[in-house]
């Protein structure tokens, strides 16, 4: 599986994925925001961080950049593309997933662990997983409340594409459980097409013991055996 | 063509969770200002751009906001024409 892991300008967790997709045995590869290729990869990953320094809004000017075209035609293909964090807030201001992610409702940033639960393991990004397992992850954020109208909501929800969802440690979708305020608790959503994915907690920082959780493993092994299914990387 | 000062106020939609605003809203009320039902906090930019006309000025400015100002899932926008602020003289 290879791998291009786009950096802008303000990207910091470009190094997290670049080592988690060694670890899950694939193949890594920077991509610089001003390329204006992705070359011959599996996948693209958009990292977390703050692009441009958030200004405007949380992903708004790095959908400007070059590189982004080609991503925008790579997803149009049907190529696997992940946004983690800065990544989610990018592809929604690009229009590849609906919504849009505002201030968290505590004003403050927040950085600590989260538990999800897992709502749907058809997609190629959580096929791992089982129905309502508990994930724990990090999270390191402060516009991470998930927005959209009622009817992109219901959409979302009918379609089962919401991925994941902020719980308690019973599997709760319970308001002192949501950490940003998002809607529905939602913290993950897949688009129409099933190939474009985002999520505001880090899986990337959940990939080894001393990190404190392996539970965001299942997650890249999952897009791996789906791009080699003969567990060729 | 001349020169046209533009302001653009960006704004939450209205009903949207508006964290800041709230904030806002209940540090006022700290202060006794108990008449303040609703704080609203947005963004203003200022844009000096160079049109044949105010009204060019202003279909350029609202172009952009469309595109890249105001996120259209949460926030609508303004545009106000301040001033012309120079002529530029095309050679």
């Amino acid at each position: 599986m290879r791998v291009a892991i786009v950096t802008f300008p303000g990207s910091n967790c470009d190094y997290d994925l670049y080592k988690c997709i060694q670890l899950v045995g694939g193949t890594p590869e920077f991509r610089w925001h001003r390329d204006v290729e992705l070359g011959d990869v599996d996948a693209v990953m958009l990292p977390g961080g703050f692009s441009y320094g958030d200004y405007l809004r949380a992903g708004a000017i790095a959908t400007m950049s070059p590189i982004m075209d080609a991503v925008k035609s790579f997803a149009g293909s049907g190529g696997p593309v992940l946004g983690i964090c800065n990544g989610f807030q990018t592809l929604c201001e690009s229009g590849l997933l609906p919504g849009a992610l505002l201030r968290n409702r505590s004003l403050l940033f927040s950085s600590r662990d989260v538990l999800l639960r897992v709502e749907n393991t058809s997609s190629i990004f959580t096929q791992e997983y089982e129905a309502g397992q508990i994930l724990r992850m990090p999270i390191a954020h402060a516009e991470g409340n998930y927005h959209a109208d009622d009817e992109t909501l219901d959409r979302l929800e009918g379609e089962g594409r919401v991925l994941f969802r902020y719980t308690n440690a019973e599997g709760e979708a319970v308001d002192s459980a949501n950490p940003n305020g998002s809607a529905r608790s939602i913290a993950g959503i897949l688009n129409e097409a099933g190939n474009v994915m985002g999520m505001m907690p880090h899986p990337e920082r959940a990939v080894e013991p001393i990190l404190g959780s392996v539970d965001g493993l299942g997650l890249f092994n999952a897009l791996l055996s789906h791009l080699s299914p003969l567990g060729a990387a | 063509m001349s020169r046209f000062r533009l302001e653009i106020r960006v704004i939450p939609r209205p009903g949207l969770l508006d964290p800041e605003g709230k904030a806002i809203q209940s540090a006022l009320h700290s202060l006794d200002y108990d008449q303040v039902h609703e704080v609203s906090v947005g963004k203003v930019l200022y844009l000096d751009v160079e049109a044949a006309s105010a009204e060019e000025a202003r279909d350029g400015a609202d172009a952009m906001c469309r595109r890249l100002l105001a996120n259209p899932v949460t926030e609508d926008f303004e545009i106000d024409v301040l001033e012309a602020t120079a002529e530029t003289v095309t050679t």
